[in-house]
């Protein structure tokens, strides 16, 4: 095969990637972004841009309520994950002790659990706790998989910090509770970060809780105010709106993802990797 | 100074327990009780808004009267479900690997624009199930979807297919969406191994006159195989909890029905708590084999190297 001939083909290939990729998030901004009448001829580019879809979500429903309990809970989980998890990453990556190996196999097959094994527990325990049907249902169960995960990624990174520097703290006599503040959390900065982004992402996008724990459209978090959008009738649904929606909850997402994507890709592969 | 040192370590000890007690009081919450009372409930007869309960043994499971068969193992619904998802795990898995791979590979070698190429393959990855479900269902809508028009002016089909309704397709839509989706995760995941990879014998290999699809089965397929095995675990075991996608793509039909959907489904829908316990506790035994098959076989591939 002469060389341009193998160059085009791989240019091909970059440019079908892309594509690949991209336009589908690209035809639902566009189809957010056309009048509600006109969703029934397709189109490839966008026309005349409107709103109306984005304004519909905000003023006929309540979606900004779903974003708040959305930012509530995620942000809640993240939180209470990095402070549990980076105590319990100090202790399992630096400390010996008897049955730490177990404990941290545990810990891995406890963030591979499938949510729906628990389900009816976790029904029965949330209504005892009274958190049914609020973000607070979403908030505890979520911990479920968030926490592992980011005891897990952050003890990788812990394993992975120079010793030298806490021998240094000891021999100065500073307890562990003061060598986790003042030594380890400076150089965890920057894997909190993306753990705690993976574990912001992981609660955002969580389904089958809050599917299952939640009945009013005042306490559902965003994937389910998304799923229960609907019309008149089964047939007629309103995919501008169903894309609006879509488009201003994946947006910040996106971003979020591409000014992090150097740290993100370096925790997930800590997380399977490394395991 | 021995004795010292010991007392020290034993100090350090005992706060690492200190210190690991918060997180492991919240994961006996949210995970030990939780499947704890899962199984429980699925040796019951309990049902939601209902509060009082009888133990019925294994009859959720399975149970053989006079002339009947009762009990999840014995519902057809349950075996497809199960036919469904290990299907379903197993075909998207392997596509995702194989597409996975050849993303890796270009990504890998050197051209202009290679890092925009890389972030525009992040973007399945960053776009939240629910979100990715509902596109592909309008995308693939069978009066107003956008991939009937582009086949059909490609004259590849000849008229509209309705490919989330269609008992004959919509698992094939299934497939593709998370295909989709997840393809990132796996190409990521790939190039990191590959990045790793030593540069020597790739010269070697061409001062020698290798070709370059032998170099890739006789050196860089061997050299990535770990990682690319942690890869396909994680990517199967997530596989075979399927949930979201299927209850929203295809709404859960009986033609794509998966485990996760069947145990949601005999639980909210039905309300029958023992049923759907009994379901959920399969699934996580079904995993716990899985996973524990996987553990042991890393372990003891670890323990030769």
């Amino acid at each position: 095969m002469p060389k341009s001939v193998k160059t085009g083909l791989f240019w091909l290939l970059v440019v079908a990637i892309c594509l690949y990729a991209l336009f589908p998030f690209y035809y639902a901004i566009i189809t957010s972004l056309r009048p509600p009448a006109d969703i029934f001829t397709v189109n490839y580019f966008p026309g005349k841009p409107t709103t109306d879809n984005y304004v519909g979500i905000f003023k006929e429903q309540n979606f900004a309520v779903n974003i708040f309990n959305s930012l509530l809970v995620s942000g809640a989980v993240t939180l209470i994950s990095l402070g549990l998890g980076v105590t319990a990453a100090y202790a399992l990556g630096r400390i010996q002790f008897a049955g730490r190996g177990l404990l941290l196999t545990t810990i891995l097959s406890v963030s591979m659990f499938p949510q729906v094994a628990v389900l009816s527990g976790m029904y029965e325990l949330v209504r005892v706790m009274g958190l049914y049907n609020t973000p607070g249902a979403m908030i505890f169960s979520d911990l479920l998989f968030t926490l592992p995960f980011t005891v897990w990624v952050l003890t990788t990174f812990v394993k992975g910090l120079p010793k030298e520097i806490e021998e240094a703290a000891i021999v100065d006599g500073a307890t562990p509770l003061i060598i986790i503040r003042r030594v380890f959390l400076p150089l965890l900065a920057p894997a909190m970060v993306t753990t705690g982004l993976l574990a912001f992402i992981g609660a955002w996008n969580e389904f089958l809780f809050a599917l299952t724990f939640t009945i009013d459209s005042n306490e559902r978090t965003v994937p389910v105010a998304i799923a229960f959008i609907s019309g008149a009738t089964k047939y007629d649904l309103p995919w501008g709106r169903i894309m609006a929606a879509s488009v201003t909850v994946t947006l910040p997402l996106i971003v979020l993802v591409l000014i992090f994507q150097r740290k993100i890709v370096a925790g997930l592969t800590a997380g399977a990797v490394k395991g | 100074m021995a004795a010292a040192q010991s007392e020290l370590t034993r100090a350090r000890a005992r706060s690492a327990w200190l210190f690991l007690a918060p997180m492991l009081v919240v994961l006996a919450l949210t995970a030990a009780w939780p499947l704890a009372r899962t199984i429980f409930f699925s040796f019951t007869d309990d049902k939601l808004g209902d509060a009082s309960y009888h133990f019925v043994g294994f009859d959720n499971y399975f149970v053989q009267g006079d002339g009947y068969t009762d009990g999840i193992l014995a519902d057809p619904l349950w075996l497809s479900a199960v036919w469904h998802t290990v299907w379903f795990a197993v075909v998207s898995v392997a596509l995702e690997t194989a597409l996975g791979l050849v993303v890796a590979l270009v990504l890998n070698s050197d051209f202009r624009g290679r890092a925009l190429v890389r972030t525009a393959i992040l973007v399945p990855w960053a776009i939240p199930t629910v979100v990715s479900s509902k596109m592909w269902a309008w995308m693939l809508n069978d009066q107003l979807g956008i991939v009937n028009d582009m086949l059909q002016r490609a004259h590849l089909i000849s008229g509209p297919v309705a490919w989330t309704a269609n008992p004959s397709v919509s698992m094939i839509s299934v497939i593709f969406v998370d295909v989709w989706k997840t393809t990132p995760f796996m190409a990521l995941m790939i190039l990191a191994a590959l990045q790793l990879l030593p540069t020597d014998c790739y010269e070697a290999g061409r001062i020698d006159g290798v070709s370059p699809v032998k170099m890739f089965f006789k050196v860089t397929l061997p050299l990535i195989w770990p990682a690319l095995i942690v890869a396909i675990v994680f990517r199967a075991l997530d596989a075979l909890r399927v949930f979201d996608l299927i209850y929203l793509l295809t709404s859960g039909s009986n033609d794509t029905i998966s485990m996760s959907v069947y145990a949601q489904q005999q639980l909210v829908q039905f309300q029958k708590v023992g049923v759907g316990s009994a379901a959920s506790t399969l699934l996580f035994i079904v995993l716990a084999i899985f996973t524990a098959g996987t553990l042991l076989l890393t372990r003891s591939k670890n323990a030769e190297a």
